[in-house]
């Protein structure tokens, strides 16, 4: 016992002050990457290069799109490594969860001449497709009416619906001394009827379909759904295919989009506070 | 020691016509064509002569190629760095071959794997009941060339799974899973108990199937190193490091001295980060929460560390055919130093409040036993191996990365219990210190840390090795064209090991199942795929 106890005081405080502090992160540590899209003359190396086809290309005569979706990158770096120009180069940042998942999307139209080197950037959007904003006002009362409900406590239910157990790897470090997501009045629970959120990792097989819905549906309303990771989000790098579904979106609704393969600790808790209304939205590196 | 694997003559002598030939496709992989698919004699044969264990059974679709489906087993010798590969041709139209099962129970999900997903049929297996595809599912083979990735399956219907009944006065099954109470992967267990004890558990895993053997045959080789860090997440660098292995084998590259170097510096932190975290694990399923606070900390001190090192948490995106992506700076090394010399004295001292507990050693031993005749039966790899006197690991048995055999201790104990599961994760985390102090020295030497691996040639079969944190991890693959893959095969240690499992915990009581199931500690998704 006298032995725990010195251990206790030797160890001291280790908890992070996340969110209030900014994180501490490595001088290495890759987060997002950053496209210089109005410089930007050939996408085609990077886009070769990404594993999960993140960076697509869309040819048309005499012009490119150029999408780079947030919810499918995995922070390898390969792209700023293939592209020769240095328009591509990784940042550090992580706190990129979005509420929607065109938040997520960035796409760059181009004219491109002959060779096909993008000369104009014509056009900048979020999502795949230009489209109207849609009712967001209506999301923020919402959120507001979620927070008044729950409060500053938060009661989750994690679901793993097929994921490589990388995201679990991180989720299980947010109860660790470090973290310590408790402080923040986040616990987590053993019953979906406990929980008012769920935090669901993918991406989804066809063998989980059914108990997440389950565990959806059991779920008291009012309820938040959070999508973990690139799989979470899109399906990452297995994609849809005949055991699996994509995106947990494919099966329920989701209310937040945590990027990451996995995300660190610290961009779990900014996604899961963001989907309380207890912090605000960060926008992808520009 | 047993006597090294046969030439095709006295194989030939032995068994005629049943032996087409032998070819030493690689320095460490010799490959014996049979004729037809009953490959018994040889096996038996291969078993008493020469003392030889069944790594693996896996099979191929070559129809559209040759005009057969091959099954392949992979043998090993104690002491004997070389695979011996048995391919054994099934045919298009009679597509059965003769299952080991029976006196083999190690090939017992192996084969039950190789009928779902290939459709072929293990005649006379004892239990041929589906093991990798759900009972729900329509009759699809997904590894046959003929069957397309994204296939969009109709809506499942009827049993998932039929379990066993369970029969007898005061008898009753729990059902737990596929979502459990903690943050665990998915999987179903059925426990038939009377009263506290455990009587029997069944199984149902392959919930988190995601096609990623099917996936390989997709992607180019560089992007299928991410997949390959994706087939079980707390062993990344293991599973990439195993894959590009066999890429290299391929294509005939040889790693530079210093990326071998660095490699076993990462493989041995991606064990250091998983054991402690275990160890505390099972401090905490024991109701010894403090230590694992202590052992979390410990993890984290690691993760950090890897982050450092790679720009990973996880180790991810460092590996890649040919070597590593980048070289270190003498800042980064010197930062490694620094952080496992604290951690060193931490770990020694979570260890002294651990050991000196009485409550948590009385509940650890004699918990959870897996008999050694139980584990060599059932091909059990890695620490639940070792704990139940498996003397086996691959980085001493197969040597890679900057391994060397001669020094490289492993820790084997026979009594099969949770305590010495843990013991062994104790071990391995002492030497792996020592080997991560013994890369550092050799690292003082500048050198190259990649050489390219540009275009590999289709056709070639290779094989690659890891000693993963968990066990074995094999992945084999066959190049195609275009830098890309026909096959690639994956086996993460635990599905050898699930079987394990079954058998440790009977005549336990339930409140004891989780510490039990984390001393083994299994990936679903490196079982599922």
């Amino acid at each position: 016992m006298f032995k725990i106890l010195r251990k206790t005081a030797q160890t001291g405080l280790v908890t992070i002050g996340y969110p209030k502090k900014t994180a501490h992160l490595s001088t290495q540590f890759r987060g997002a990457p950053r496209f210089a899209f109005s410089g930007w003359r050939d996408a085609r190396p990077a886009a070769e290069a990404c594993p999960t086809a993140a960076i697509s290309i869309q040819e048309s005569d005499g012009a490119r799109r150029v999408t780079v979706d947030y919810g499918l990158c995995v922070y390898c770096g390969q792209c700023a490594e293939a592209d020769p120009s240095g328009a591509v180069e990784m940042t550090r940042e992580f706190e990129l969860a979005a509420l929607d998942r065109r938040n997520l999307v960035l796409t760059a139209e181009y004219a491109v001449d002959n060779e096909g080197i993008q000369y104009d950037l014509k056009k900048l959007h979020h999502g795949y497709w230009p489209v109207e904003e849609t009712s967001e006002i209506l999301e923020r009362n919402v959120r507001a009416r979620i927070r008044q409900v729950l409060g500053r406590s938060l009661a989750i239910r994690e679901v793993d619906a097929g994921s490589c157990n990388g995201c679990e790897v991180e989720i299980t470090a947010l109860s660790n001394p470090i973290y310590d997501a408790e402080r923040l009045g986040i616990h987590f629970v053993a019953s979906p009827r406990h929980a008012d959120m769920l935090l669901v990792t993918g991406p989804v097989t066809r063998n989980m379909e059914l108990a997440l819905l389950k565990a959806y549906r059991a779920t008291p309303d009012p309820k938040v759904v959070v999508a973990v990771g690139a799989c979470g989000i899109s399906g990452g790098i297995f994609g849809r295919n005949y055991a699996t579904l994509g995106g947990v979106d494919q099966v329920v609704p989701v209310d937040v989009f945590i990027p990451g393969c996995p995300p660190r600790p610290e961009a779990l808790l900014h996604g899961i506070l963001l989907a309380v209304g207890r912090i605000e939205q960060k926008g992808l590196p520009q | 020691m047993a006597r090294r694997f046969p030439e095709l003559a006295e194989m030939k002598q032995a068994f005629g016509g049943l032996v087409q030939s032998i070819c030493a496709a690689h320095r460490n992989e010799v490959y014996l064509l049979t004729d037809g698919p009953d490959v018994r004699p040889i096996v038996q044969h291969l078993r008493s002569e020469y003392d030889a264990r069944v790594a693996a059974v896996f099979a191929e679709d070559r129809c559209s190629a040759e005009g057969v489906y091959f099954n392949y087993y992979v043998f090993d010798q104690t002491g004997n760095p070389q695979f011996l590969i048995v391919q054994a041709p099934v045919s298009q139209e009679d597509a059965r071959f003769p299952s080991l099962a029976a006196e083999i129970p190690a090939v017992n999900w192996q084969e039950r794997e190789i009928q779902d997903w290939f459709g072929l049929v293990a005649e006379g297996h004892p239990n041929p009941r589906r093991v990798a595809l759900h009972d729900n599912w329509p009759d699809v083979a997904p590894l046959r060339k003929s069957f397309a990735i994204d296939t969009v399956l109709p809506p499942f219907e009827g049993e998932r799974h039929i379990y066993r009944p369970t029969l007898g006065e005061g008898v009753f099954q729990i059902p737990v899973g596929p979502i459990h109470a903690g943050v665990i992967e998915p999987g179903h267990f059925s426990f038939a108990v009377a009263g506290e004890p455990i009587l029997y558990l069944q199984l149902r895993m392959f919930y988190v199937h995601k096609g990623i053997e099917k996936r390989f045959e997709q992607l180019p080789v560089n992007r299928a190193v991410y997949l390959a860090e994706s087939i079980s997440g707390d062993s990344s660098f293991s599973h990439g490091t195993a894959f590009c292995q066999a890429v290299e084998q391929a294509a005939e590259v040889e790693v530079p001295a210093r990326a071998r170097q660095m490699r076993t510096v990462l493989l041995e932190l991606e064990r250091v980060y998983n054991h402690v975290a275990d160890i505390g694990a099972i401090a905490t399923d024991v109701g010894f929460v403090i230590a694992n606070a202590h052992a979390s900390r410990l993890r984290e001190m690691i993760l950090c560390l890897n982050e450092e090192l790679t720009g990973s948490r996880l180790l991810r995106g460092m590996i890649c055919p040919g070597g590593v992506r980048w070289d270190w700076t003498s800042e980064q090394m010197d930062k490694c130093v620094e952080v496992l010399r604290v951690f060193a004295q931490e770990f020694g001292g979570l260890m002294r409040i651990i050991e000196t507990s009485d409550s948590t050693r009385d509940r650890l031993e004699r918990t959870g036993t897996l008999t050694p005749e139980k584990a060599r039966d059932l091909g059990i790899v890695g620490v639940g191996g070792r704990a139940s006197g498996v003397d086996r690991d691959a980085r001493r048995d197969h040597p890679y990365a900057a391994y060397d055999p001669a020094t490289l201790r492993v820790p084997v104990y026979q009594e099969g219990d949770v305590l010495r599961r843990m013991q062994v994760r104790v071990d391995e985390i002492w030497q792996s210190l020592e080997l991560i102090a013994a890369a550092k020295a050799a690292l003082a030497e500048p050198g190259s840390h990649r050489v390219p691996v540009s275009s590999i040639q289709p056709d070639r079969c290779a094989l690659g090795v890891v000693e993963g944190w968990r066990g074995e991890i094999l992945h084999w693959i066959r190049t195609g064209d275009d830098n890309r893959l026909e096959r690639c095969k994956i086996k993460d240690p635990s599905l050898n090991n699930w079987p394990a499992l079954v058998e440790a915990v009977q005549g336990n009581i339930v409140p004891d199942f989780p510490v039990i199931n984390k001393s083994f500690n299994l990936s679903y998704s490196g079982t599922d795929r």
